[in-house]
C-alpha cells in the first residue's frame, strides 16, 4: 500500500466498504491463456488469430479515446496493459478507494463473440480458469464473471454447470451486442442455468454481432458510438422484459453495466404507455413492463449521467428507484468514475449505503 | 379539461395512399405500365401495421376505409375536433424503402401531386411534407425544388431509420435545398428495414419495435450534431414526429458529456449538443410517454431547457389518446399556447406567411 494513500481525504466508501462492479482486469497477450487452451486452440489462435465481424484484427472498428481505452496513469510497471498487473490495480484501485468487493469484466479475448463457436467455448472455458488462478484466488476482493459463448447456448451452459457453486464467481457475463436481442428464445437456457444457480446475468456493453451500430447504420465517429453502445442497452432492457425473459424466471437477477442509467426512468415511462394498448401482443406479461425492470434488474452508474442542473440528478435517481443503482469506477478506462466525486448530490446515509454497498450484496447474493 | 379552441396548429396527422391504383394517375407512363404489368401494390410501411392497436383510434375507424383515408373524417376528427387552423400532413406510404431508386422518386413524386391535389386543393387547412426519394440525394434535390413553389409544402419528410445515419455528408445536399427553401427537415417515426430495428437485431414483437423506435431518433440526433450539420446549415430545423421526448434530457446530458471529452474528434461542432439541439430541433407531442407522477412531466421539460421544442400534433389516426385529451396533464397554460400555436408558427416559416 503506497504511502500517499494517508494523505488522501477520506473516502465515501472506506468505513463503508464499497463495492465496484465494473473493474477491468486484462491480460498481458493473449498468450496468457496458453496454459489453459488445449494444443489446438493454440495453433489455432496463433494462425487465424481471434475473428469476429469487424473489419480489423488490432483494434476496435471505433478508434478509442486513448491507448487501451484507458487512463494515461494506469498503465503498471510490468510492462503489460492497463489492469495486467494485480498488485498495482490493487494499489490504484482496491486500496486506494477501500473497496471490498471488485466485480470483473473482461472485454477483450473472451470468447463470447467468437465467429468459429467451438473455439469460443474453448476460450471461455480458458479464461475462465485464468481469472480464478490468476486473479480471484489471489484477491479475494475480486470476483469474476462466468463468460460464456452465449451465441451457442448449449456450449454456454455447460460453462455455467462446471463453474457453478464456486463462490469465486459472482454473476455470468456474455456480450451485449448478441446476433439476436437478448430476450429471443435462443439465450433462454443460459437465463435457466443462471437462474438456477442463483446467479445473475451481468451484461456489460460489448462485443460484435455484425449489426450496424444504430438502427439507421453506422455511425462516423467514436464520440456517437460510446454513445450508441448505452442506448444498445436500452433495447437489451426492452427485449428481456418484453420477450417475456424476466416473466417467466422471476428469481433471474440481471445487472447492466457500462451504460449510465438516467434513461431508465423514460424508458419505463415509454414500455409502460406503449404495453397499455399493446398488450395483447405480449400476454406472457402479467403487469406493467416497468414492474419487471423495478424487480429484477439493476443498473450501474458508470458513466454517471451529469445533468446540467447537477441537482436534477437526484430526481432521476429516485424516478429510477434507489435500491437500483450500483456504483462501479470502469477501471482503468478513460472515463473512470472515481467514488469520491462522481456522484455530484448530496446523498443521504442510507442512499450512499445502498448505492456503494448495500445494493450490489442483494444483486449478486455476496 | 376539455381541449382549448385557439387555433391549434396540428403538425402531424397522417392522410393514407388507399393503395397504388389512387396513385396510378400521378405516375408517368413508364411506372404506370411498371406498377399496372409486375402487380405492384401494398406498400404500406411495415412500421405501422394498420390494424395494430397504436395505428387506429377505435373511434376514427370505419369499416372498410383504410385509417386516414378519407378527407371528411380527417376534417371531423383531426380539424373540426380540436378546432385546429391548420394540419400538416405526414404520408407514410412506402416510397423511402423501396430498393430502386427511380421508382422511390417516381412514387415520391406521385404521392406529393396525389396529396396536392387530392387534399390540400381540397381543404384549405391542410398543409403538406414533401416525401422525399432519400435513396438518392440527388434525386431528392429535384423533388424539393420540383414542389418547393407550392406554399402549401411546410416541410420535407423522411422516416427515423434509413440507410445510413442522415449527418452523413452523402445527404448533404439535401439539407443544402431544404435550408435554402426554409424547409424544416422531419425525421417521422417509421424504419426502411435498410438495418434491424435494434443494434442488436431484430425483436420479436410489434411493440418493441415502437418502443426502440426512439433509439433511431437518437441515432439521427447524435448523427446531425456529430458530423457537423447544423455548423455547415445554421438555418436548418429538424423536426421528430412521433418520436417521443421524455429521453431527451439524459440523451443531451450524455451527449454534452462525450463531447466534452471526444470534441477533438469533431472538431466542427464548435459548442455544447443541448445547445444545438436546443436551438434547432423540435419535437410533435404525440405520443407523450407520460409518467405515472403527472408532475414529472413538468420537470423532464424543465429539464429539456427550453419551452420553444414542443409542437402540438394529435398524430391522428394513431391511437396516442383518447377522446380530446390531446394535451398530457401537466403543461402549463403558457406552455400550452406555445405549443399548440407558437412554436409551430416559429418552426414553419412557410406556414406562418399563409395562415398570420
Amino acid at each position: 500500500m503506497s504511502q500517499s494513500l494517508l494523505d488522501r481525504p477520506s473516502v465515501p466508501g472506506t468505513r463503508l466498504g464499497l463495492i465496484d462492479c465494473d473493474v477491468h482486469h486484462a491480460m498481458r497477450s493473449p498468450r496468457d491463456l496458453d496454459p489453459y487452451l488445449a494444443q489446438k486452440w493454440r495453433d489455432h489462435l496463433g494462425t487465424y488469430g481471434s475473428r469476429k465481424p469487424v473489419p480489423f484484427t488490432g483494434t476496435s472498428p471505433y478508434f478509442k479515446s486513448a491507448p487501451a481505452l484507458s487512463r494515461k496513469d494506469t498503465w503498471p510497471p510490468n510492462g503489460g496493459p492497463p489492469g495486467s498487473d494485480l498488485a498495482f490495480l490493487q494499489e490504484q484501485l482496491l486500496d486506494r478507494y477501500g473497496i471490498e468487493c471488485g466485480m470483473l469484466h473482461l472485454l477483450s479475448m473472451t470468447g463470447m463473440d467468437q465467429r468459429n463457436q467451438e473455439f469460443g467455448a474453448a476460450l471461455c472455458r480458458a479464461v475462465n480458469h485464468w481469472q480464478h488462478e490468476v486473479w480471484t484466488q489471489k484477491d479475494r476482493r475480486l470476483k469474476a464473471a462466468i463468460v460464456v459463448p452465449g451465441e451457442d447456448a448449449a456450449a454456454a451452459v455447460q460453462e455455467i454447470e462446471y463453474w457453478a457453486g464456486n463462490r469465486d464467481f459472482a454473476q455470468v457475463s456474455m456480450v451485449t451486442h448478441t446476433i439476436e436481442p437478448l430476450g429471443r428464445r435462443r439465450y433462454w437456457p443460459i437465463y435457466e442455468a443462471a437462474a438456477a444457480h442463483d446467479l445473475p446475468i451481468g451484461l456489460h456493453t460489448s462485443g460484435f454481432n455484425g449489426h450496424a451500430v444504430t438502427p439507421t447504420g453506422w455511425s462516423s465517429y467514436y464520440a456517437e458510438e460510446h454513445h450508441e453502445v448505452a442506448i444498445s442497452q436500452q433495447a437489451l432492457v426492452t427485449s428481456l422484459v418484453c420477450e417475456g425473459v424476466l416473466a417467466r424466471l422471476p428469481s433471474l437477477r440481471v445487472v447492466m453495466v457500462e451504460c449510465g442509467l438516467a434513461w431508465v426512468p423514460s424508458l419505463c415511462w415509454r414500455l409502460d404507455q406503449h404495453w397499455k394498448r399493446m398488450r395483447d401482443e405480449v400476454p406472457h406479461l402479467d403487469g406493467p413492463p416497468s414492474s419487471y425492470v423495478k424487480s429484477q434488474m439493476w443498473f450501474t452508474t458508470q458513466p454517471m449521467d451529469e445533468p446540467e442542473r447537477p441537482a436534477d440528478l437526484s430526481k432521476i435517481l429516485e424516478w429510477i428507484g434507489w435500491d437500483r443503482i450500483l456504483f462501479a469506477t470502469d477501471y482503468p478506462h478513460w472515463d473512470f468514475d472515481d467514488p469520491e466525486t462522481a456522484v455530484k448530490v448530496k446523498l443521504t446515509e442510507t442512499q450512499r449505503r445502498m448505492i456503494f454497498r448495500d445494493n450490489a450484496r442483494a444483486a449478486y447474493n455476496l | 379539461m376539455s381541449f382549448p379552441r385557439i387555433g391549434a396548429i396540428d403538425c402531424d396527422v397522417h392522410p393514407a395512399v388507399p393503395g397504388m391504383r389512387a396513385l396510378l394517375p400521378y405516375l408517368d407512363d413508364h411506372w404506370r405500365e411498371q406498377v399496372t404489368v409486375r402487380g405492384i401494390d401494398g406498400l404500406d410501411p411495415s412500421s405501422f401495421p394498420v390494424n395494430a392497436g397504436p395505428n387506429c383510434r377505435a373511434d376514427w375507424r370505419a369499416d372498410g376505409v383504410k385509417p386516414g383515408s378519407s378527407l371528411e373524417r380527417l376534417r371531423a376528427d383531426a380539424l373540426d375536433a380540436f378546432g385546429s387552423r391548420v394540419a400538416i400532413c405526414n404520408c407514410l406510404y412506402g416510397a423511402p424503402s423501396v430498393f430502386n431508386a427511380d421508382f422511390a422518386a417516381a412514387l415520391a413524386r406521385a404521392i406529393n401531386d396525389w396529396l396536392a391535389a387530392e387534399w390540400l386543393d381540397r381543404e384549405p387547412r391542410l398543409r403538406g411534407s414533401i416525401v422525399l426519394p432519400i435513396q438518392d440525394p440527388e434525386l431528392a434535390v429535384a423533388e424539393i425544388e420540383r414542389r418547393a413553389d407550392d406554399p402549401r409544402f411546410v416541410q420535407v419528410l423522411v422516416p427515423a431509420g434509413g440507410e445510413a445515419p442522415l449527418g452523413r455528408r452523402f445527404y448533404w445536399p439535401i439539407f443544402a435545398a431544404a435550408e435554402k427553401h426554409r424547409l424544416p427537415l422531419c425525421i417521422h417515426a417509421g424504419s426502411t428495414f435498410r438495418h434491424a430495428t435494434t443494434s442488436n437485431g431484430w425483436p420479436s414483437y410489434y411493440l418493441e419495435d415502437y418502443v426502440t423506435m426512439s433509439h433511431a431518433f437518437q441515432a439521427q440526433l447524435l448523427s446531425l450534431v456529430a458530423e457537423g450539420v447544423f455548423t455547415k446549415f445554421p438555418g436548418l430545423t429538424v423536426v421528430l414526429a412521433e418520436s417521443g421526448f421524455t429521453w431527451l434530457p439524459q440523451f443531451m446530458w450524455r451527449q454534452v458529456k462525450t463531447w466534452r471529452a471526444m470534441r477533438a474528434e469533431i472538431p466542427w461542432v464548435d459548442r455544447a449538443p443541448a445547445e444545438i439541439i436546443r436551438d434547432h430541433v423540435r419535437i410533435t407531442l404525440q405520443p407523450t410517454d407520460v409518467p405515472p407522477d403527472a408532475s414529472a412531466l413538468g420537470q423532464v421539460i424543465d429539464m429539456i431547457g427550453t419551452d420553444r421544442f414542443l409542437l402540438f400534433s394529435t398524430d391522428y389516426p394513431h391511437w396516442q389518446f383518447d377522446g380530446d385529451e390531446a394535451l398530457p396533464p401537466g403543461l402549463s397554460e403558457s406552455l400550452v399556447r406555445k405549443v399548440l400555436v407558437e412554436n409551430p408558427l416559429a418552426t414553419y416559416p412557410r406556414l406562418k406567411e399563409s395562415v398570420a
